[in-house]
């Protein structure tokens, strides 16, 4: 057997390959049309540092199988936290009871799938890094923010990492396993000034190893860009109210298509047809000037995985091209149910959650415009480059997100900081309003977390510079 | 394991602790059975059944803190975690602040606070599917223009929390909830709007019949269709109850210890103060009966109780666990709260706004201009300096009458002086939920569009 993750559990656990046969068998046993266990075994550590001590130390083991049985549009589904094969043995025969029938399911025999990535390969872990190696690193940023400014009053900084293993089995044959590090590291800087407070945030990470940490995202660039937030801050004015030109910054603003047409294109929502997208494929959802796709193969991204949580190698998918709508993201049980592509888009916070269409790394292609024409051309606007969250309703399109570090454009030039704002829009209206595509493309620095169905997902996002002829600001400033 | 057992348990690894080196150690562990049935368009869609459990482990050692958590309950398996804990203690730097309560502050019996229904823990499975196939059919009765559904469900869970600390504290409690949900799709043919309705109670017996969560959810979804934007302007904000209890969270964050003793909320340093306008009172009571957010002891083994935030205007208390409060040189309002892994953190018990007398029609009724705010999206609230901007939905008043849906538009401004500008408190109070607040109307916020 040549799967890590799959030989981590056959030895952890003495399970064998005629084990996973007759589990699937089981799950199986009063009919259906699939089946599929999900095994994983969580390592997860953080560090954290507040007022210049390390305050904070925890590490987590929590390990469990998923069973799933699928008969139409039907899915039972049971999980059990301890890998047995008398406990699995239960949480399958639950989840057989969503079909009725008994027996006529197709069952092939498992063979180990064979890779077709290998989008990670962490020499060093961080999980098995010296503590005092990642304590350092921490330390290191708060010294550094706290350096730059004297009035940078308090630093938070953290550091957290996991160590996943997962193997998934399921009754078409298909049998895979995966080895899947991520981490990241956080800071907070609140700067006060005479009783003006503001903060200021930053971090990143990925499926990356130490070095990630120490060289490309090292202490100093991370400390540098949340206590540079907060000092600007501190003389930003009022946000401006009602309509405006809106310049998004590289990177991390690509937080708009994951919530202007990224959750609207998951499959799930579409073949439901509550999608403000629904039936529109084929159909002009964007200026000709963008072309977004989800891929879930760049290597080392946060939002990256070798195989979905069904097993399935992970793709490349245009969602847009062109300004025409291409594709969406789809999992086993909705492209059956779609006669469509499967994606590579199953994915699940744990074993304790069905998997269902989720995004990866979702980001706009490059344009030909420089960032510097894309300012000079706006004669007032709103120029943001740092986001926090964002949220949008898929039926009727409407999305926010609010901005953390944001400029005004006043006749071409970066002018004045104004507050963080929430900008809203409609998904399928507002990227028929993007006027300029800049050829800066940036993924995030690795810090995305995507909620749906209450399930937690790690995502990557990107754009490059982006203008957009008209954008709703929340601010006060009438 | 049983409730014994699993003090016995918690016990166990307390002692393990202070064996391995821990000078003190606090023990959680914690049992779920959940259920789970999803429906849409009349058909069952998912069927989820599962039970769990975890332990979590906090150890000091003269100051140094470090904690763990694991679902694997075998010797071993706690062995090895309960000696990473001592490790990675060794390793974080002495906090005098951090440790275990005052041991006279424990508390000394564990009332029961009618957390637990046995009639949610033995509901037929066949029971719980046709009573979320019943609100989504009410749903889809209401009106042809209900086209579609993103589904429903009936949710289930039943727990035994139970904590051990080294100051020789072990107590336990059972809980159930059930909730029910429905999220119906209403098209006028051109575009479709989205809405949803739930309840969620302890006890199966309070929870609102399906029939009336159908009903209600489709209403919400109808009365979308057709919305549009309106001018930017400044006008009175009416929430409902459903984002009044956001806004109540948003003043919980800035009350809670963690916010406070960081200097991270619009609220630092003003106890004793004038925050809002008199008619304004906010309680915290973690020992109402029956109720979500009860429980007979916090996750430190103090007693929960009834904590006045605000009183008439006035900032009165912040809610502390014992970390915060030796920060701030206060009393922990025994309102610390922990998930398995991690130090205890603050959280609120019931919290609530006191619910005036003015029926919501009558508040509407007094506008003779303002905004009707049903919805609300992303998550554009500052805590620290108290800005606040989030995308709107809702209704607009003219006249005193609801006039035509609003959608596109958001509403700005700042929670210190959205407090400072409440106009109207409803007498509409209903505990859906922990948070609970009636219709609030603020004098003015700026709605951009």
């Amino acid at each position: 057997m040549t799967n890590d993750a799959i030989r981590f559990f056959f030895d952890r656990y003495g399970l064998t390959l005629a084990n996973i046969d007759s589990l699937l068998s089981r799950a199986l046993a009063r009919g259906g049309d699939y089946a599929d266990l999900y095994f994983e075994y969580r390592l997860s550590n953080s560090l954290g540092l507040e007022e210049e001590i390390i305050k904070s130390a925890t590490k987590s083991i929590h390990q469990g199988v998923g069973v799933r049985v699928i008969v139409g549009e039907k899915t039972g589904y049971a999980y059990t936290d301890e890998i047995t094969v008398e406990s699995i043995s239960r949480a399958a025969e639950t989840a057989s009871h969503i079909a009725r029938t008994v027996g006529a399911s197709r069952l092939e025999g498992v063979n180990v799938s064979a890779r077709a990535h290998d989008l990670y390969p962490v020499d060093v872990p961080l999980s098995s890094v010296e503590l005092d190696r990642k304590i350092e690193l921490i330390k290191e940023t708060n010294r550094v923010a706290r350096s730059l400014d004297r009035r940078i009053r308090e630093v938070q900084v953290s550091l957290a990492d996991e160590l996943k293993y997962v193997m998934i089995a399921s009754s078409d044959g298909r049998f895979a396993g995966d080895v899947q590090p991520l981490s990241r590291i956080a800071a907070t800087c609140i700067a006060d000034d005479d009783g003006n407070l503001q903060v200021g945030r930053s971090g990143g990470g990925g499926r990356v190893g130490i070095d990630f940490f120490e060289s490309v995202l090292p202490p100093d660039e991370v400390a540098r860009l949340a206590a540079n937030q907060a000092i600007i801050q501190l003389d930003a004015m009022d946000a401006p109210a009602g309509k405006m030109e809106v310049v998004l910054g590289p990177g991390w603003p690509g937080i708009l298509l994951h919530e202007a047409v990224g959750h609207g294109l998951e499959a799930d929502f579409n073949r439901k047809g509550v999608s403000a997208f629904s039936g529109l494929i084929g159909q002009r959802v964007a200026s000709h000037l963008c072309t977004v796709v989800d891929d879930g193969t760049i290597p080392n991204r946060r939002g990256s995985l070798n195989i979905d949580d069904e097993g399935e190698t992970t793709t490349r998918t245009v969602l847009i091209e062109d300004g025409i709508l291409r594709g969406y993201m789809s999992d086993y049980l909705n492209s059956g149910l779609m006669k469509s592509q499967r994606t590579g888009n199953g994915r699940r916070e744990s074993y304790k959650f069905m998997p269902m269409p989720r995004m990866t790394n979702t980001f706009m292609l490059a344009g030909q415009e420089t960032k510097e024409d894309i300012i000079k051309s706006v004669k007032r606007g709103l120029y943001a480059v740092q986001f926090g969250g964002g949220q949008v309703d898929i039926t009727s399109g409407e999305f926010a997100f609010t901005a953390s570090e944001a400029y005004l454009i006043e006749d071409g030039k970066v002018t004045v900081p104004v507050k963080g704002a929430t900008l809203r829009g409609n998904g399928p209206e507002s990227l028929k309003n993007v006027t300029a595509v800049g050829n800066d493309l940036e993924l995030d620095s690795g810090v995305g977390l995507c909620g749906k169905g209450g399930q937690s997902v790690p995502v990557g996002v990107g754009v490059p510079t982006l203008k957009i002829s008209e954008m709703t600001v929340g601010g006060t400033q009438v | 394991m049983n409730k014994e057992l699993l003090e016995e348990f918690a016990t166990g690894v307390v002692r393990q602790a202070l064996q391995s080196g821990a000078s003190a150690a606090e023990a959680v562990v914690r049992q779920r059975t959940e259920f789970s049935v999803g429906v849409r368009l009349g058909e069952v869609e998912t069927l989820e059944e599962s039970a769990d459990e975890g332990f979590g482990l906090r150890v000091l050692i003269d100051g140094r803190q470090a904690s763990v958590s694991g679902s694997d309950l075998s010797p071993e398996a706690i062995a090895s975690l309960v000696k990473q804990a001592i490790m990675l203690a060794r390793a974080t730097s002495p906090d005098d602040s951090a440790g275990l309560p005052d041991p006279d502050l424990l508390a000394r019996v564990v009332p029961d606070l009618e957390l637990y229904d046995l009639a949610v823990e033995t509901l037929p499975t066949e029971e719980k599917i046709q009573l979320a196939l019943r609100a989504e059919a009410a749903a889809r009765e209401v009106s042809p223009k209900i086209t579609n559904s993103d589904g429903g469900g009936f949710d289930t869970s039943t727990g035994v929390a139970v904590l051990a600390n080294s100051l020789g504290f072990v107590g336990s409690y059972s809980g159930t909830t059930c909730s029910l949900t429905t999220v119906p799709v209403a098209s006028d043919g051109e575009k479709m709007q989205r809405a949803y309705w739930y309840d969620v109670r302890r006890k199966l017996s309070e929870l609102e019949s399906p029939e009336e969560i159908g009903r209600v959810a489709a209403e919400r979804a109808l009365r979308k269709l057709g919305a549009r934007p309106v001018e930017t302007q400044s006008v009175p904000v009416v929430f409902e109850p459903t984002l009044a209890r956001e806004l109540l969270g948003d003043i919980f964050q800035a009350v809670s210890g963690e916010s406070v003793f960081r200097k991270a909320s619009f609220l630092v340093g003003q106890l004793g103060e004038r925050v809002a306008v008199d008619s304004l009172t906010v309680v915290d009571d973690g020992q109402m009966p029956g109720k979500l957010g009860s429980r007979p002891f916090d996750s430190e083994g103090l007693p929960t109780r009834r904590t006045v935030v605000i009183r008439n205007g006035i900032l009165e208390n912040y809610l502390l666990n014992t970390y915060t409060g030796r920060k701030l040189g206060l009393k922990s309002t025994g309102n610390a709260s922990r998930a398995l892994v991690g130090a205890p953190g603050v959280g609120a018990g019931n919290m609530f706004i006191e619910p005036g007398t003015k029926s919501p029609e009558e508040i509407i009724k007094s506008l003779s201009k303002g905004f009707l705010v049903t919805e609300l999206l992303g998550f554009g609230v500052n805590i620290v300096t108290g800005d606040y901007s989030r995308s709107a939905s809702g209704i607009w008043i003219e006249s005193g009458e609801l006039t035509f849906p609003v959608q596109g538009v958001t509403v700005a401004g700042n929670l210190k002086e959205m407090l400072n500008s409440i106009e109207t408190i409803g007498n509409d109070l209903d505990f859906r939920g922990s948070l609970a607040s009636p219709t609030l109307l603020i004098g003015s916020m700026t709605v951009s569009a």
